[in-house]
């Protein structure tokens, strides 16, 4: 966070998105209410109303639609955003695959959200750990500085690569609580991302746009959108160089934190990071060697630089929230052990913490940190999946 | 409407090449609507025949800017199209002026897209929506779709001895389209080439939501001769079966008077999957099929009364 506290606002990550959103002032814009992400398109909508923005925004009657009219939107070489969550993104999940398979760079904010059944409104991940797999870049966010900031990079970001965005925060805890931060100034904003980009437009070229493609093409298409998503970590650490040059904040792809002498580490995404900096410190003052590292891209996957800083580690802890179902790991638990295998020797324990918006708390954190201990003295790991906080 | 020489003329923005089996009536729709169509356009297609035939990669039959999407969201996809339009225009990042056009199946209207293009409707997006109405879901194979007539035989709703084909009644996605008291609403048929272009043309000149539903025979589930298309899509509107109209800010206007009374069992007998229906012992549906078309065709009086 800022130390220059004389230009902080205190605003919610629903907030930040739609002020990010007025200061963009994106082309189209189409969304549907759900919550925790409403918010969003609600306090966008009076900006519409107000004339404070240009931008054409649909109410659309379903977030298919809202997809779906983005991915036409988006087409025609218009900047393109949304909103949604949970439920709202499973749905989507169709014209999700289209958007990355077009190579339309549309940018969406999640709000993570439980996915049914149960039916539960709270934060988890497992809406957007559902769809890792679409081809879009996934960012996640600790702070509402994260979140404003990680949205406008996005933005550049998706027009540098040709593939969708999706800005994450963990719902309610982000998207609903005030935290402090810095709101930069609309013109430097809109000279930092510049006009939006786009290679083809159905307005200007008479294009066929989702052809079929049968043996003879699909792969090679597939291939192509696959080598995008391999690039799009180099233009990412570009565009994240850019933005420190600007605004002097830079995240790359995912934070150390206490990492470096580090001999016991906790990996984890979104907001519970903050937990586990506070429990480090506490450790750190009784001379325990525990740090963290905080996944911030998850697609593209960085694994050769995860490898690099994780490769003398003793023990690693991956917080997941959001369970596979596989019986073994989370997912973010699966994609380390997959980058550092062979790679490290580390001991990997794998947890699964705050479903449906279960509280996680520093008590919970040191027992973390406590079970990691116990597997260095003892030099003996477990390879089932541990359950934090459940009865 | 252009005669025929000055038609052939015209530049053609569906052009031949494409893939669609002979005498396809999805295909001679595609080429009049077309025709009537402006320079400046968008097409939207869903998923279904005609996108399949007319886009197989790296080929397309389209001399003008085409997006598809997927199956259900045709007209979601086009209501971003012709918003980003609107946006784009504003800031006078584009100047020409441009028409939008969504052209689906009747699986694709009817059934899996209807809560699409009922929100595109009561947005009032720019648009013409297209849905070519074979009567089921040719695509894969011809099953029942909400469009399938009663007693047709489908490949999920087929003649056997427990049931008769499909058992309840079509849906009339023309009326509920109407119920959403858009400025234009028509109905058409394959085989009436004046009559479908002279709607396109004035759809396309009308602002706000339009729709046309086009009767479109499929041969290979109809069951008819690749040379009998325009022939049974004339029979169909000669026996009533699909009245010629349309709605203009509310107003009913039927198109096509029948000359003479067609019975129903001539539109028919020239198609396999009403063989069954025209065999003696099905008497009973046949007749209770003729009763329910004079019925829709009073009350289809009635409204043009009444309007």
């Amino acid at each position: 966070m800022s130390k220059d506290l004389k230009n902080l606002i205190v605003k919610t990550g629903n907030e930040a998105i739609a002020l990010a959103m007025k200061q963009i002032n994106p082309d189209v814009v189409a969304a549907y209410p759900i919550t925790p992400a409403t918010e969003i398109m609600q306090i966008f909508s009076q900006y519409v109303a107000d004339g404070e923005v240009t931008t054409e925004f649909i109410p659309v009657e379903s977030e298919h639609s809202a997809m779906s009219a983005c991915v036409g939107a988006a087409a025609c070489g218009a900047r393109t955003m949304t909103a949604t969550s949970s439920q709202g993104l499973a749905l989507m999940y169709e014209v999700l695959n289209i958007a990355s398979g077009l190579r339309l760079p549309i940018v969406m904010a999640v709000a993570n959200r439980a996915l049914s059944a149960p039916i539960n409104i709270h934060g988890d991940q497992s809406d957007t750990m559902g769809v890792r797999d679409c081809g879009w870049i996934q960012l996640y966010s600790e702070t509402v500085q994260e979140v404003y900031d990680n949205f406008i990079t996005a933005v550049k970001i998706a027009e540098a690569c040709f593939l969708p965005v999706m800005v994450t925060m963990d719902g309610f805890i982000l998207t609903h609580c005030l935290e402090p931060f810095k709101m930069e100034e609309t013109k430097k904003i809109r000279q930092f991302l510049g006009q939006p980009k786009s290679l083809y437009s159905l307005l200007n070229q008479k294009i066929t746009v989702g052809a079929i493609d049968f043996q003879d093409y699909y792969f090679e298409h597939k291939r192509q959108e696959a080598e995008a998503m391999k690039e799009a970590k180099g233009i990412i650490q570009r565009v994240d160089k850019d933005f420190q040059k600007n605004f002097g904040r830079r995240y790359d792809l995912f934070e150390q934190y206490q990492l470096a002498d580090a001999e016991i580490v906790i990996i984890v995404a979104g907001s519970t990071a903050g937990i586990v900096k506070e429990v480090i410190d506490d450790l750190r003052r009784k001379d325990k060697k525990v740090g963290l590292l905080k996944i911030r891209v998850f697609r593209p996957w960085p694994y050769n630089e995860l490898r690099k800083v994780l490769k003398e580690k003793k023990v690693i802890a991956v917080l997941d929230k959001a369970d596979s179902y596989n019986s073994f790991s989370g997912p973010i638990g699966s994609e380390i052990r997959t980058a550092l295998y062979n790679n490290c020797r580390a001991k990997i324990v794998n947890y699964i913490y705050g479903l449906g918006g279960r509280d996680i708390t520093f008590d919970d954190i040191s027992f973390v940190f406590n079970d990691l201990f116990k597997i260095i003295q003892y030099n003996k790991q477990t390879f089932e999946i541990k359950y934090l906080g459940v009865r | 409407m252009a005669n025929l020489r000055d038609l052939s003329k015209r530049k053609a923005k569906f052009v031949s090449g494409h893939r669609a089996c002979a005498g396809c009536g999805a295909a001679i729709c595609a080429r009049q609507i077309m025709l009537a169509c402006p320079e400046n356009i968008v097409v939207g297609l869903a998923t279904g025949c005609l996108e399949v035939f007319s886009t197989l990669f790296p080929y397309t039959s389209w001399n003008c800017p085409v997006i598809h999407n997927a199956f259900e969201n045709v007209a979601a996809t086009m209501s971003g199209v012709e918003r980003a339009y609107k946006a784009l225009k504003k800031q006078g990042r584009i100047k020409k002026e441009m028409k939008f056009l969504a052209i689906a199946g009747d699986g694709g209207t009817y059934d899996i897209g209807l809560q699409s293009l009922s929100g595109m409707l009561e947005r009032g997006h720019d648009i013409l929506y297209i849905c070519y109405d074979n009567e089921a879901y040719s695509n894969t194979g011809f099953q029942r779709s909400s469009a399938t007539p009663t007693c047709a035989e489908t490949t999920t709703e087929p003649w056997g001895k427990a049931r008769r084909g499909k058992m309840v009644n079509r849906k009339d996605l023309t009326e509920i389209v109407a119920a959403h008291r858009i400025p234009y609403v028509a109905q058409t048929a394959v085989g009436f080439h004046t009559d479908l272009m002279t709607k396109v043309e004035k759809a396309l000149k009308i602002r706000g939501p339009k729709f046309i539903n086009i009767l479109s025979p499929c041969v290979l589930g109809w069951g008819v001769k690749p040379s009998d298309t325009i022939k049974v899509g004339r029979l169909a509107v000669e026996s009533k079966f699909w009245p010629l109209y349309e709605i203009e800010n509310g107003v009913y206007k039927i198109n096509h008077l029948p000359a003479k009374k067609v019975p129903l069992k001539e539109f028919f007998q020239l198609q396999q999957r009403f063989s069954h229906l025209l065999e003696p012992e099905n008497k009973d549906l046949l007749k209770r099929w003729e009763e329910g078309i004079e019925r829709n065709w009073q009350n289809l009086l009635k409204k043009v009364k009444c309007s």
